[in-house]
């Protein structure tokens, strides 16, 4: 069916879809419902295994790209390959770890027409979990206290100032509750072989945890934001489950942050009330979640109005969601062809 | 003391809090209850409802109501009147 909207050509990441999923197929799954655009999916990924390389239906074309650890030089090189051929409009990326290249990347593809919507090389390093307590402070939010330790007796020298557990947390993914100096150390070599130094040692807050996703337009106003409690989640804490709730405080909060930081695209703020009702701001990360499909099914398309800032065009704030809508997460087998595997595995594409 | 005004009390008897996104489920009596609570009657009145429609004892009734109460604004679904 012909229509006039017109057609877009967006590269997305995040396609893999284990326990810890990438957020790729759910964000494509909002592309693919946008009522302002028709779009043409070309999924970029990592590993010959993940899911949405498979995903005929969602994805028109996947490409491998480098690991972030390549150098963005690299990274743009291949870029450029796959411009060459596809002809990008638009890419989401929607890994924390390979932000850094394409915030980097970002002037130099938009030159070659190539569009993002990305927080600032400032936001970004503002937010890290390292600096997690300056950004508290500056910005008046409640935070735990925490520590970037390079070692694991650093870790030791908190015992006399935070109380058990302590949360051990690596400096992209993965963190673990730790219940004694050996839990720590345990923590601390398992994370740091797959994530690198400094581990993060943070103060458990007792509470419930809320998240909020959102989009924030750079100037400092809100264009979505839809607060969920996660009602299942799964050994790594993600959420396999989960409701969008009304919460005043949660969206106060989030406007805040919006207008003091004037962030710069998608985001997800992991939020923990305590006992007397106060948040206290776990980590922010700079990207759209994997469970962002729930905010496209209460009303609000957060993948469409990142596409739609990131082209330029305008782009009306969402006011309203659906409060008491849940997601239920569930994992899907494919069965897929050998030849598309090793098409994938030896060309790059498929 | 009220039940908050956001709290949504379907026919089944579960309970929605959307503020923190928790789900309770009550008993039919629990149900009658919230819906009295509901109408803005007074514990008295509540009670010699209960008392009229479930032929119960009041001392009974009475103790039955202020456990769940309790339970209630534990679950911080009750409200003072002034909020």
């Amino acid at each position: 069916m012909k229509t006039n909207k017109p057609t877009l050509t967006i590269g997305v990441t995040g396609l893999n879809a284990i326990d810890s999923p990438g957020p790729g197929v759910a964000v494509i799954r909002g592309l693919r419902e946008a009522a302002s655009f028709n779009c043409r999916i070309i999924g970029l990924s990592y590993e010959s295994l993940e899911p949405g390389i498979y995903m005929h239906d969602l994805v028109d074309k996947t490409y491998h790209i480098p690991y972030p650890s390549s150098g963005t030089e690299i990274l743009s090189d291949r870029l450029d390959y796959i411009h060459e051929i596809e002809k990008l409009d638009v890419i989401i990326p929607n890994f924390d770890a390979e932000l850094y290249s394409f915030i980097k990347l970002a002037p130099k593809l938009k030159a070659k027409g190539i569009h993002t919507f990305l927080p600032t090389l400032e936001q970004f390093e503002e937010r890290h979990k390292v600096n997690l307590p300056d950004f508290g402070a500056k910005y008046d939010m409640h935070v735990p206290r925490s520590k970037a330790v390079y070692t694991p007796s650093e870790a030791l020298s908190l015992e006399k100032e935070y109380e058990w557990p302590l949360v051990v947390k690596g400096k992209y993914y993965d963190a673990t509750l730790a219940y004694n100096f050996d839990q720590v150390k345990s923590a601390f070599n398992k994370i740091s072989a797959k994530w690198g130094l400094p581990i993060i040692i943070q103060e458990f807050i007792h509470g419930t945890e809320y998240n909020v996703t959102g989009l924030g337009d750079g100037n400092g106003n809100t264009i979505a934001a839809v607060p969920m409690r996660k009602q299942y989640i799964t050994d790594k804490g993600k959420a396999w489950g989960g409701i969008s709730i009304d919460d005043k405080k949660a969206l106060k909060l989030t406007h805040k942050f919006l207008s003091e930081t004037k962030w710069r695209g998608a985001f997800e703020l992991e939020l923990m009330k305590n006992k007397e009702g106060n948040y206290y701001l776990l980590e922010i990360n700079p990207r759209i979640p994997a469970w962002i499909y729930l905010a496209v099914g209460v009303g609000q398309n957060i993948p469409e109005a990142l596409t739609r800032l990131a082209m330029g065009w305008p782009t009306e704030p969402f006011t309203t969601y659906e409060v008491g809508k849940m997601f239920i997460r569930y994992a899907w087998d494919m069965i897929v062809d050998l030849s598309e595997f090793e098409k994938i595995s030896t060309l790059g594409e498929l | 003391m009220n039940l908050k005004n956001n709290i949504a009390v379907s026919d089944s008897g579960f309970v929605f809090n959307p503020a923190s996104g928790e789900s309770f489920s009550v008993n039919p009596i629990g149900l009658e209850m919230l819906n009295l609570l509901r109408q803005g009657l007074s514990q008295e009145e509540i009670v010699t409802s209960i008392e009229k429609d479930f032929q119960a004892e009041k001392i009974n009734i009475e103790r039955d109501f202020n456990d769940f109460i309790d339970m209630m604004k534990q679950y911080h679904l009750m409200q003072n009147e002034d909020e």
